[in-house]
């Protein structure tokens, strides 16, 4: 099976597809989460919503950190498969490129560009562990008090150059998953011509919904922080 | 009508290739694409140099021979067409034509516009067929198969082996030929019986080829001149990865 997954083409693809699953489920968790920090932004607890909460049951119980382990597994395998695929893509493309080049028709641009949107999406994840992760769940492992999860989104996006760099990580994240969603079903199959319209328009409301998700927090501190 | 033809010019397999351009004069809008370069080899016979060499055959459209990347486009500006199909009607009087070979590290040059495209042979070699002993031709409703399945069959069947999704795609990847083939077979009682093993020996072949991994951008089936869809790649997933997990 290990030799399927990582000596074929479609096998690989499927790793791709699996932990590209994973990560999406990951992303409408977290998002879901963060939209109780909205409930919280102005310092009170409506429907007994309460972020602090969810960053204490998510600190460093055993579930939380085995959690974040398979999270991390699934981020990395998702970024080492991407290079390798791409690096295979290139030299099978062969060193002479075309003189003239055009977009297909119905080709969107998404799914020509997914590695640089991936690369942004990990640049963009590297800032937001140094901004909150850092803060929260590395320094209550290395035993200190982490900090308050409301007030350090608060501190964060009072900043408009956090506000300006997260919203480009979420653009980019709407791209990646627009072509992402729905070619993780076909990858594994599950796909015809009847179903491709529905399942682009799936991508794209949750490319959506995760793209608004995210936004909504950051710009409601923002402008929180200005009035 | 007048053109400016911008054509990719390399005396052999070994040999560096570069552009060379060409004018050509008083061509009738109803000429073919492939006649308007039998009229310019003519013109570069009688001048005493070399004619250029492109693959071409039926010109019917339907032995995939032609191969021909022009303006951008794998057989041309039209789409589920074959380079032989392209009329000079669909350029502008003037135009600059760019015409270049597949670019493919699978299909390698042989000679300016001809590729060596025998890794599709090779391919179907290693499983694009029925082995079973068939005997002479069965009466027509002896096997029944469902007007849906007949049909998907022959759509994927229409495939001409041109090359032209390979040469599209920014990989580099084989897919649609390789799906179309396994696709048409697998739709078919007389291919189903094979279903598995066709799709993994396939498969492997293609990857030992060296042609690229499929990212699903689709534009295979913008490109290809008989209009194959990607639902057949997504029935060769289903083929292979079911295949394998039953191994």
């Amino acid at each position: 099976m290990s030799c399927f997954l990582s000596n074929s083409s479609l096998g690989r693809k499927l790793v791709m597809s699996v932990s590209g699953c994973f990560l999406v489920l990951f992303i409408l968790f977290h998002m879901s989460m963060n939209l109780v920090a909205i409930a919280n932004a102005w310092g009170n607890h409506p429907f007994g919503l309460n972020y602090d909460a969810i960053c204490e049951f998510l600190g460093t119980n055993w579930y939380a950190l085995a959690g974040t382990l398979v999270l991390a597994f699934g981020v990395v395998v998702h970024i080492v498969y991407a290079f390798i695929l791409t690096f295979q893509n290139r030299r099978a493309r062969g060193n002479v490129r075309y003189e003239v080049t055009v977009t297909e028709k119905g080709v969107d641009w998404a799914s020509k560009n997914m590695l640089v949107l991936g690369i942004v999406i990990v640049l963009g994840l590297a800032l937001h562990l140094f901004n909150f992760w850092s803060k929260m769940q590395l320094v209550e492992l290395l035993g200190h008090e982490p900090e308050n999860g409301v007030e350090l989104i608060r501190e964060t996006f009072s900043n408009w150059i956090y506000v300006v760099l997260y919203l480009v990580w979420f653009a980019a994240l709407w791209f990646h998953l627009t072509h992402g969603v729905w070619s993780m079903f076909q990858t594994v199959g599950w796909g015809n011509d009847i179903w491709y319209p529905r399942l682009k328009c799936i991508a794209n409301i949750v490319a959506t919904l995760v793209f608004l998700g995210f936004a909504a927090v950051v710009v409601t501190f923002f402008v929180l922080s200005l009035v | 009508m007048n053109f400016t033809l911008k054509i990719w010019r390399q005396k052999d397999a070994k040999s560096k290739g570069a552009f060379k351009e060409y004018h050509v004069k008083d061509i009738s809008p109803d000429t073919s694409f492939l006649e308007m370069l039998d009229i310019l080899n003519n013109d570069l016979v009688h001048a005493g140099e070399e004619p250029v060499a492109f693959d071409h055959d039926c010109r019917e459209g339907i032995c995939g021979m032609c191969s021909l990347h022009i303006n951008g486009h794998a057989h041309g500006p039209e789409q589920g067409v074959t380079t032989c199909q392209i009329y000079m009607r669909q350029f502008k009087d003037g135009q600059t034509i760019v015409v270049e070979p597949w670019r493919s590290a699978a299909f390698p040059v042989i000679k300016d516009l001809v590729v060596n495209r025998s890794a599709y042979d090779q391919i179907l070699q290693a499983g694009g067929y029925i082995s079973v002993r068939t005997n002479s031709v069965p009466d027509g409703n002896a096997i029944p198969i469902s007007k849906a399945d007949a049909d998907e069959s022959m759509d994927a069947a229409a495939c001409v082996g041109c090359g032209a999704c390979a040469a599209t795609c920014k990989n580099g990847s084989a897919m649609l030929f390789v799906a179309a083939r396994v696709s048409s077979l697998a739709k078919l009682p007389q291919g189903r019986v094979e279903g598995a093993r066709r799709a993994k020996a396939m498969v492997a072949k293609m990857d030992e080829l060296g042609f690229g991994n499929c990212t699903n951008t689709g534009a295979c089936q913008a490109e290809c001149p008989k209009s194959i869809s990607i639902a057949h790649i997504a029935r060769l997933n289903r083929e292979f990865l079911s295949a394998k997990f039953e191994d």
